[in-house]
């Protein structure tokens, strides 16, 4: 599974995991049904300690996103989901906050930004640019 | 919170003139990993020696499973494992000499979980200890530690010089040891990184004093790392309220700070600058702020 743990983000571990998680389900990267990797495998992958995977898993799971932790193995669940209004809008906030501390510190306006974006999005639909795939690979 | 492993409490050492440990006070319960860190010399060591009862408490008490470790080493040492950092193995014995001689101190120990760590980590059973590398030695004392599924493993700066494949080896016998058995683990490291991603409690050690203890992710919420700009041009550090350490210059400044993060903001519009970005601190900024190098490059990378 393929999650990247990132210390300076100032984002909690286990938060971390969950946001990934929920944003693989959600791309389909995941499917209804697939396991998840076990806490003891998963804690060692990422490098980070178990308890963290089983708070991720344990929030995961009361937020319906994962089912059947006892025992036989931690499964995606069915349905389209997951992520509420909510959680969307603050994941992608953390973005704009990024952008917009960046963009000040090289002299960019918020209108400038708003103008900015409005050509990416022209130049990605008119299918002229490479950026698609770049933005695929994130 | 479950069942405590570990209580020092107002725990004092001196030796000679020098304070190795003042007043410090620590707790472990069971499942968690604690993570020790401090500069050398901080007192990590002395701390976990106390544990280990190869130090007696001069002033404060020690308990291990409520035990005391110096009247019942017996009692504390059969249920723990420990890997020094000095990884001080009896340089005489083969690799299977000392597995069997630490087999005798303890009833527990599981004969085919010690087998299978050997094979996986390569280790010619009948090689001498003074014949191993130091990779090799550390993987030997790991086993020596681990082997009797200690209900607590101490590891003191398990990492230090060790490649990334023994290092691997160290934090696999950590996830294990908590993952599949639900047992304690303490380890000192001066590796932040590590610490981060492998504790689930943080216990800071700075001269002798604890300077920071508590859940990993309460830590780094109480500390914030923002980014300032000042329309006024500063040579020196701006004084901020809360700030603990700050580096850049000019107009634009990195700081690292506690508390509310309104009452920051407050004090850098005060002197006439916006906080441009803010984000809770990893534990190196919150360790080299808290170590008191204020001049110390803040920004890590």
């Amino acid at each position: 599974m393929d999650i990247i743990i990132n210390l300076a983000d100032g984002v909690p571990i286990y938060r971390q995991i969950v946001n990934q998680i929920k944003y693989l389900v959600a791309s389909d990267l995941l499917l209804p049904g697939e396991e998840l990797p076990p806490i003891r495998t998963l804690a060692l992958q990422l490098k980070v300690t178990p308890n963290t995977v089983v708070k991720a898993y344990d929030e995961l799971e009361s937020s319906g996103v994962i089912h059947g932790r006892r025992g036989a193995g931690t499964f995606v669940s069915d349905g389209r989901p997951v992520l509420a209004h909510e959680e969307r809008q603050r994941i992608i906030e953390q973005r704009i906050d990024a952008l917009l501390a960046e963009a000040h510190q090289l002299n960019f306006t918020a209108d400038d930004i708003l103008r900015m974006l409005r050509e990416r999005r022209a130049a990605m639909k008119s299918g002229t640019s490479g950026e698609p795939t770049e933005l695929r690979r994130k | 919170m479950g069942e405590i492993v570990v209580d020092v409490n107002d725990l004092s050492r001196s030796f000679g003139t020098k304070d190795a440990l003042d007043h410090v006070s620590f707790r472990a319960t069971v499942g968690q990993v604690y993570g020790l860190v401090g500069a050398n010399g901080a007192g990590k060591t002395t701390l976990l020696k106390h544990l280990l009862g190869l130090l007696r408490a001069a002033t404060g008490s020690v308990r291990v499973f409520g035990l005391d470790p110096v009247r019942d080493p017996v009692g504390v040492l059969s249920r723990v494992g420990y890997l020094s950092e000095e990884r001080d193995l009896p340089e005489w014995m083969r690799v299977d000499e000392l597995m069997r001689y630490t087999q005798a101190f303890h009833p527990t120990w599981d004969a085919s979980f010690a087998r299978e760590l050997l094979e996986t980590f390569g280790l010619d059973r009948s090689k001498k200890i003074k014949e191993l590398s130091k990779g090799m030695r550390a993987q030997a004392g790991l086993v020596a530690a681990v082997a009797h599924r200690p209900e607590l493993l101490i590891l003191d700066e398990p990492s230090s010089g060790l490649d990334a494949v023994v290092r691997r080896d160290i934090l696999n016998a950590i996830v294990r040891t908590v993952a599949d058995d639900g047992r304690t683990v303490i380890f000192s490291s001066h590796l932040l990184d590590e610490v981060e991603r492998m504790s689930d409690h943080v216990t800071m050690i700075h001269n002798g004093r604890v300077t920071l203890s508590g859940a990993l992710d309460d830590v780094r919420h109480g500390y914030q790392r923002s980014r300032v700009r000042f329309v006024e041009h500063f040579d020196q550090p701006p004084i901020l309220d809360s700030a603990l350490a700050m580096d850049g210059g000019g107009r634009s400044w990195s700081v690292v700070h506690s508390g509310s993060l309104e009452q920051f903001r407050h004090s850098v519009l005060a002197l006439g600058g916006e906080v441009v970005e803010s984000r809770d601190a990893t534990l190196e900024e919150i360790f080299l702020a808290r170590a008191g190098r204020n001049r110390q490059q803040v920004e890590v990378a």
